[in-house]
């Protein structure tokens, strides 16, 4: 290609520093400083991707974070591929290797390119209308359509970068390091604010840095080097903290601001290595200003989106702001003065500029008059009606427009061109503020939506806020400042601004072709394909709401969120629709403003970091004993401990023996924990479980159901009185932390007279249980100055103990139904007394068991489960726990629904054992209980709720909970499942030892 | 997010604390005075409104203290907060 299109004028590249990259396997040049897109147009690449839906070529269209067409794959089949990055945001580095998307088999020939041909039918909501029926097909259907789909790849394997969370707090946040940003940041900064300014850019200055023109002017200096001494002043200003390639994603209420720092994206990946990739930052600021700025539309007409069109700014930016030419022979296209900058900036360099077509009928700025001197031929009142060349453009049809602009008149003038710039004005960047909760208003004269109520301590100050002038801006970032935050001085003596622009615009949301609108193709939303002949469709069809229109037709749903053709959709419905432009709002803007990288979203939550495991003290012993572990909230608990691979059946087929038949032992310190002290202790006790518990004698232990207020079981656990005013409440190991804030609840919200304290302990203590015939002898080696004879030390009681002058305390309690002891000894001496316990039990085949056999051992026994027996919709009643209900207390929590209409239903679903015909037969967990599978529908009775094959009693058993199963004893039931029925007798749910011979047998 | 002025700890994230539903709903001292009627009110019968609302909010992360919260549903201002006890503030 031609080597003229650099251009040595820029100071923002470095010529002595050249960069290699690849881009679709062929290797570029290009310098420090280029984006992948000026690199790129340097080497006069504009084809870069195919579009969504019709796979038609598209190029490069803006120069930056707005970018809908140049969205490409970095670095393919490595572990750090992104897909889906503006390449107009990619600063280039050497070994970059970037690739197009959504083509194949090349971005020069794609097979896809053939939707472009069927696009008659393609129209919006082709795919809602289409592959909708037959239902059955859809599998079908979306596996073409998403192979032919697909923007981008994700990786495959784990990213290797680094990521982090900071937060920050401030007094004044600055969003945009433009003029108006660098001003409001000084002002704050200068008059003792805390500031922070940020800038999605590398660079600080926003466009004017790069603006040399004689036509807009500061204090007679170019903007660009007045600003210079403006950023120079700024960068040393102690009060103020600059953050450049940050840009703000999110912006919530109460001023709470995400926004994500590039920090390595920049640098050759060898220099990566170690390094931060990327830092999400939490900024809650007392006050916020925004400064973002505003994007350029582009103009709407038959085959806008060819290769080779770009926004009129653009193509300023990439020859001022990188010295590139994006075309030899430019064609500019406009309705307003900005288009004009660009050709000055265009004519300087001497780069040929063949027409400017401007639909306004009369011009009058210096600027156009200074363009015109320069022999360019303008076309005014003029219009494109279409563009030709397929992977770049290389000629447009013009025509004039008619007074009223809806129509074209006279003949048609082709002519040719290169690049086409367009610019249809400007649409201030309100995305940010919207987040926030700003309401806009509608500006009749420039077509503009503007802010209008701040939800929080903000303001919106420059362009983004629809001050486009040099003058408004400055003018108006000096008042709004001052007054915003409350200052005397501007910072800023005499500011004199010369410009050579009007304001004037002819705005046309769609322009007129010669063609009927069916044959044209004018691109509205460029990423998502949608024209304003799909928008005219909907309307047509009956939408109304922009947001019905949107999601049917796409427009604006891409990655890009719409930020260059919403305001034209928006234009189209209304014109269209025959509505005020103002009534129909905008769509929501949406965080994140540009996209997040999953790796910023999570930082260093990765791995084994994901989520808090919380480990016993007795940890350690159980992974050198080979244990499986199982997760029970946040909790590792040993599940099972295989011996000679043994699978799970076959380990805890051995642990439950043993556990009967001589001695086992169990690491509990999971279980919750809550010290309760106070001269309302029992009184508290007594509200909160339904139980009495006044008449508990100190050193005693007693079981407690807690419900809801809604009647229905909440949590269980063994609660002990250590002394006259003082229990040790147990929890469940997953309730522990919602049962301390539901019972801190009460006390401090409806018996805020009663004198309890609560703590939790659960951390404090190891919880070591011993359990089987042989528990006592092993407990008497590891405790030797305790008498743990029936007489003294019965079960369900409580005695304080010293092993080797460590105090613990000793429950005589059971949840497998065995003679058990239950230590609990500081936390730091769990592992210790844990092998004490191990040694002592040597000679009796201690087994140490996990949760699984835990779980076994108590179902032999018709224990509950919390959460596993009962899910929020089971009442003691419905558990046949009727015991635990004390019919004497006036009040406890939950006591009144017990007997509301609902909960004194016969058929409720209760708790019943269920036994299987074959003994041998275990149920599945979750299976359906039914009594007549001959009936249509089926009638569900309930479900299995645990179930195990028991060692001891050598059969089946399981819980379940049956449609008025407490009067079905005996009854047999059936559970179908996926290719046979199994026979089930509802049953006792306590299938071992009911008379509790074991518990009391004498030792 | 909110920034949540906690009655006992000031100013502190909305991440620290959990919300608790409608505030000054008091428990029936005699439930079991009550019709099912009556008690299905207390239990389940809330306001959802858009406007403002009492609210109860608990440090959860933090002190761990209840209190009451005025909040406008609709913009998410919170108009005051007050501790358990307090009489809410005639706006
Ligand atoms: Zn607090």
């Amino acid at each position: 290609m031609t080597n003229n299109l650099r251009f040595k004028t820029s100071k923002f590249i470095d010529e002595t520093y050249r960069v290699s990259f690849k881009f679709n396997n062929k290797t570029y040049f290009g310098f420090k400083g280029d984006t992948l897109a000026s690199a790129l147009l340097a080497n006069g690449v504009h084809l870069v991707g195919r579009s969504f839906k019709y796979h038609r070529p598209r190029g490069i269209m803006t120069s930056g974070s707005e970018e809908p067409n140049a969205i490409i794959q970095l670095h393919d089949n490595s572990s750090r591929t992104e897909p889906n990055v503006r390449a107009t945001e990619v600063e280039i580095y050497e070994g970059l290797v970037a690739s197009s998307q959504n083509c194949w088999p090349s971005v020069n020939f794609d097979i896809g390119g053939i939707n472009n041909l069927l696009s008659p039918i393609l129209p919006a909501g082709f795919y809602y209308k289409t592959f909708m029926w037959p239902p059955s097909f859809w599998k079908k259907y979306e596996y073409f359509i998403r192979k032919s789909a697909g923007l981008g790849k994700s990786p495959k394997v784990a990213d290797p970068d680094i990521y982090e969370h900071n937060y920050i707090h401030c007094d004044v946040l600055v969003i945009g390091a433009g003029i108006s940003g660098i001003m409001a940041a000084k002002m704050s900064a200068k008059n003792g604010y805390k500031t922070l300014l940020v800038d999605e850019k590398s660079y600080l200055g926003g466009s004017s840095i790069y603006d040399n023109s004689e036509f807009s002017k500061i204090n007679n200096q170019t903007t660009s080097s007045w600003l210079e001494k403006e950023i120079n002043e700024i960068s040393k200003l102690e009060n103020l903290e600059i953050k450049t390639r940050t840009s703000v994603a999110a912006f919530h209420g109460y001023n709470f601001l995400l926004a994500r720092e590039n920090l390595t994206d920049h640098l050759p990946i060898n220099q990566r290595e170690k390094k931060v990739r990327q830092r999400l930052l939490k900024i809650r600021a007392k006050k916020v200003i925004t400064a973002t700025g505003s994007i350029e539309r582009p103009l709407i007409f038959d085959n806008n989106d060819r290769p080779g069109i770009l926004l009129s700014s653009a193509i300023k930016k990439y020859i001022d702001l990188y010295g590139v030419a994006c075309g030899e022979n430019n064609v500019l296209f406009t309705n307003n003065d900005s288009a004009y900058e660009t050709a000055m900036s265009l004519i300087q360099r001497g780069i040929k500029i063949n027409a400017i077509i401007d639909n306004r009928e009369q011009i009058d700025s210096k600027i156009s008059y200074e363009v015109e001197k320069n022999n360019i031929k303008i076309y005014k009142g003029y219009t494109v009606v279409d563009t030709y060349g397929y992977r770049r453009i290389n000629k447009i049809s013009i025509m004039k427009l008619s007074k009223d602009g809806q129509t074209v008149i006279g003949d048609k003038t082709k002519l040719n061109c290169d690049c086409l710039g367009v610019s249809g004005g400007w649409t201030p960047a309100v995305h940010l503020f919207t987040q926030s909760g700003g309401k806009l208003k509608f500006r009749e004269e420039d077509q503009v939506f503007i802010p209008d109520f701040y939800p929080s301590d903000q303001i919106s100050i420059g362009s983004c806020n629809g001050d486009f002038s040099l003058e408004e801006i400055v003018k108006n970032t000096l008042y709004s400042i001052k007054k915003f935050l409350n200052v005397e001085n501007s910072e800023y003596k005499t500011i004199e601004i010369i410009s050579g622009l009007n304001l004037s615009k002819r705005n046309i949301w769609l322009l007129p072709s010669d063609k009927s609108i069916g044959k044209t193709k004018s691109f509205v939303d460029y990423q998502n394909d949608s024209t304003s002949k799909d928008i005219k469709l909907a309307l047509r069809e009956g939408f109304r709401s922009i947001e019905h229109v949107k999601r049917y037709t796409t427009t604006g749903m891409g990655t890009d969120q719409g930020k260059l053709g919403n305001m034209h959709a928006l234009g189209i419905i209304s014109e269209t629709a025959g509505t005020k432009m103002g009534e129909h709002g905008t769509t929501t803007f949406r965080p994140p403003y540009t996209p997040l990288t999953f790796g910023t979203i999570v930082g260093r939550n990765v791995g084994e970091f994901f989520d808090i495991f919380r480990r016993t003290p007795i940890h350690d012993w159980h992974v050198a004993n080979n244990a499986k572990f199982e997760n029970v909230g946040q909790w590792k608990r040993a599940w099972y401990y295989p011996k000679n691979n043994e699978n799970m059946h076959q380990a805890v087929q051995r642990e439950s023996k043993a556990a009967r038949d001589s001695a086992g032992i169990l690491d509990a310190s999971t279980l919750g924990k809550i010290d309760i002290q106070g001269t309302d202790a029992s009184e508290f006790l007594n509200r909160v479980y339904t139980n009495a518990w006044s008449k508990l004698a100190v050193g005693k232990c007693r079981y407690g159901l807690m419900l809801n207020e809604d009647g229905m079981v909440y949590d269980d656990g063994v609660t002990t009185r250590l002394g006259e005013n003082h229990y040790i409440m147990t929890t469940t190991t997953g309730g522990a932390a919602n049962v301390l804030g539901k019972l801190e609840d009460y006390l401090q919200t409806e018996w805020p007279e009663l004198n309890v304290y609560l703590s939790s302990v659960t951390d404090h203590y190891a919880t070591i249980s011993v359990c089987g015939p042989n528990s006592k002898k092993i407990v008497s080696k590891v405790i030797t100055d305790l008498d743990l004879s029936d007489e003294k030390f019965p079960h369900m009681s409580f005695k304080n103990a010293k092993i080797d002058n460590i105090k613990c305390r000793v429950m005589r309690i059971s949840f497998t139904g065995e003679h058990s002891y239950e230590i609990n000894i500081q936390a730091n001496y769990g592992k210790s007394v844990w092998e004490k316990c191990m040694e002592a039990g040597k000679d009796f085949n201690i087994t140490p068991y996990g949760t699984e056999t835990m779980h076994l051992l108590r179902a032999e026994k018709g224990f509950i489960i919390v959460g596993q027996d009962t899910d929020a919709t089971m009442t003691p009643i419905d558990l046949q726990m009727d015991w635990i209900v004390s019919k004497k207390k006036y009040d406890f929590i939950g006591k009144r629904s017990l007997y509301r209409s609902d909960t004194i239903r016969e058929d409720r679903k209760q708790l019943v054992g269920l036994l299987t015909e074959n003994p041998e037969e275990v149920l599945e967990e979750g299976a359906q209980i039914v009594a007549d599978i001959k009936k249509s529908p089926i009638e569900m009775l309930g479900h299995v709720t645990s179930s195990y094959y028991s060692p001891n009693l050598k059969k089946s058993i399981a819980l379940g909970v049956v449609k008025g199963g407490k009067n079905m004893f005996g009854q047999k039931l059936i559970i179908p499942m996926e290719n046979k029925n199994i026979n089930v007798t509802v049953a006792d749910p306590v299938f071992l030892d009911k008379e509790g011979e074991r518990l009391n047998a004498k030792l | 997010m909110f920034l949540i002025n906690c009655p006992f700890c000031g100013e502190r994230e909305q991440s620290e604390f959990k919300a608790g539903g409608e505030a000054h709903i008091v428990r029936p001292k005699q439930p079991t005075e009550l019709s099912d009627d009556e008690w299905a009110e207390y239990l389940f019968m809330r306001k959802n409104i858009k406007g403002i609302q009492f609210e109860r909010w608990n440090h959860f992360h933090g002190c761990r203290k209840w209190f009451n919260m005025v909040r406008d549903t609709s913009n998410d201002q919170i108009k005051a907060v007050y501790k358990m006890g307090e009489k809410p503030p005639v706006k």
